[in-house]
């Protein structure tokens, strides 16, 4: 009975300790023997399900690689943990500690970096326009008096809010409350145009029932690094991860990557994005760095 | 964790506050609760009493069995399922739909969804009233529009009015299922809001207040409407007088 105790106080102490060092995520895997990725059901090739808790993609696989260097680390097999995110839930999991590393679609803004931290640069994402092929419709300014659909909660929102305030084109903002309903506006004819991130858009004309029905149009809104996520103030966590993906990077194997998710054909369906990478992209990899969103578009 | 409320304060980007567009946004909510509410009521009470029709003429047999149909078919299919048919599927059947703004067809299926629900306590209000009511009723000669105007829905409205004050205060936080046809009402603006500001918690926190501070009010006019209504010594609406 005693001996039960003392073991119990001793747990407690060590769960104490763990909690006390709650920015030290190596020290944490390290305790709990395990580490939980965050992904997400479905961000276009960067993470996605296939159903039975399996989760695949660009970032889900780049983060498998941290995760192996992370267990090098340690000194021992870390059991993975998947947590599904969401885009509202995604910033509260990772600073609490239920998530330690997010590899979903998260654009590196300034706001965010006041909250949490991001690896470099590894996907850079363009806001293009959707349309239906047969709409004639080529550039933003034919938009005006016109529906356009974007997907609620996503920066593309506030992006169409400033873009329309700085050059006067006056359009009508439909909202989908994911990116199947904003794209099912556009098929249905409830919107012209759909405002979204270009791999986003690719993978839902990809897998519409006419993929020829629809065009990407127009010039780029806008450009967005997206990255993977963890705490803040945990150094040596962030070293480990940059150090990963520059290894990747130097290698040839993130352009390998890229190609495997965004050129060639992919599970469930092995449909193609057929979008090779751009030169924004390639840039990237080329001066591997975090900045922020607001730091491209100073440039 | 610590709270930053100066949010609400900063530029949303198209030249108003988060603070501003948050109460438009509360007026979009109350707008479509408000507006879905009418809807309710009046085709509710239009199909409860057709529910509880005297069975004697053709006429009566059929619209009983209309009302019939009209609530099984609401209250069978969920109420986001439905307004997703008012706002896609119908417009595809119908093209005239499509100029319909989406407003109207969101105040149409919530409206139409709690009026099933609605039609429901009214007959069960009717119903559980002693039938010598009315007997009484038509042995004084009444017409069947006089019988319920002057003997049966007095009675029947009293008794139903606590669980309508609920069914009210239902609608109200059902409106957040505009949100899926682009209407720009709270639960959009908590979605939307905590994407550009990465302050999930202050914005849902302040979106919440609102919510309980609407149904409340609306809990609290029920509440007034149903001591104004008292009658003194009737045992149905008794001497409560609360709404809780």
């Amino acid at each position: 009975m005693k001996k039960q105790f003392v073991t119990l106080a001793v747990a407690t102490l060590l769960v104490g300790t763990a909690f006390a060092q709650a920015n030290d995520t190596l020290a944490k895997v390290k305790a709990a023997g395990s580490i939980t990725m965050g992904v997400r059901d479905s961000s276009g090739a960067l993470s996605y399900t296939l159903g039975d808790g399996k989760y695949v993609g660009y970032h889900v696989e780049i983060c498998q690689r941290i995760i192996a260097n992370v267990e090098k680390a340690v000194g021992k097999k870390l059991e993975v943990k998947y947590t599904p995110v969401t885009s509202q839930n995604r910033i509260p999991l990772v600073e609490n500690g239920t998530v330690d590393i997010e590899c979903g679609s998260t654009t590196n803004n300034e706001a965010r970096q006041k909250q949490v931290a991001f690896a470099f640069t590894t996907y850079v994402e363009e806001v293009r326009i959707a349309v239906r092929a047969n709409s004639g419709i080529t550039s933003i300014a034919q938009l005006n008096g016109k529906n356009v659909a974007t997907t609620t909660g996503t920066t593309s929102v506030q992006l169409l809010r400033k873009n329309e305030r700085a050059t006067g084109v006056d359009f009508k903002e439909v909202f989908g409350k994911d990116h199947a309903d904003s794209f099912l506006l556009l098929e249905s004819g409830r919107a012209d145009a759909f405002v979204m991130d270009g791999q986003i858009l690719a993978g839902n004309i990809a897998n519409s029932k006419a993929p020829a029905d629809f065009k990407q149009v127009g010039e780029v809104l806008n450009v967005e690094p997206i990255a993977i996520m963890f705490r803040k103030d945990d150094p040596a966590f962030k070293k480990l991860a940059d150090d990963t993906i520059a290894g990747m990077a130097k290698s040839g194997e993130l352009a390998k990557l890229y190609d495997k998710w965004f050129v060639q054909a992919i599970p469930p369906k092995n449909i193609k994005l057929s979008m090779p990478a751009s030169d924004a992209n390639k840039d990237a990899w080329k001066n591997l760095n975090d900045k922020p969103v607001e730091a491209y578009a100073k440039k | 964790m610590t709270l930053d409320w100066q949010v609400f304060l900063q530029d949303d980007g198209g030249g108003r506050t988060y603070l501003e567009w948050m109460f438009e946004a509360w007026g979009w909510t109350l707008s479509v609760a408000g507006s879905a509410w009418v809807v309710a009521m009046a085709s509710g009470c239009l199909m409860g009493i057709l529910r509880t029709l005297p069975q004697d003429t053709r006429l009566n047999v059929w619209l009983a069995r209309l009302a019939n149909a009209w609530v099984e078919l609401f209250r069978n299919i969920p109420v986001l399922v439905q307004i997703f048919l008012w706002y896609f599927v119908l417009p595809k059947v119908f093209p005239a739909m499509q100029q319909v703004p989406g407003f109207v067809l969101v105040v149409l299926g919530l409206g139409f969804f709690t009026s099933s629900r609605v039609a429901e306590m009214l007959r069960a209000g009717i119903q559980a009233m002693p039938r010598g009511q009315r007997y009484a009723a038509m042995a004084m000669g009444f017409t069947t529009w006089q019988t319920y105007r002057y003997v049966l829905l007095p009675i029947a409205f009293r008794t139903i009015w606590p669980p309508l004050t609920s069914e009210s205060m239902n609608l109200l936080k059902n409106s957040s299922v505009a949100f899926a046809v682009s209407i720009a009402e709270l639960t959009m603006y908590a979605m939307q809001v905590q994407e550009e500001t990465s302050r999930g918690i202050e914005v849902y926190l302040a979106v919440t207040a609102l919510y309980t501070v609407s149904a409340f009010a609306v809990n609290r006019v029920m509440a007034l409407v149903e001591r104004r209504m008292q009658i003194p010594g009737l045992v149905v609406a008794g001497n409560v007088g609360g709404g809780h």
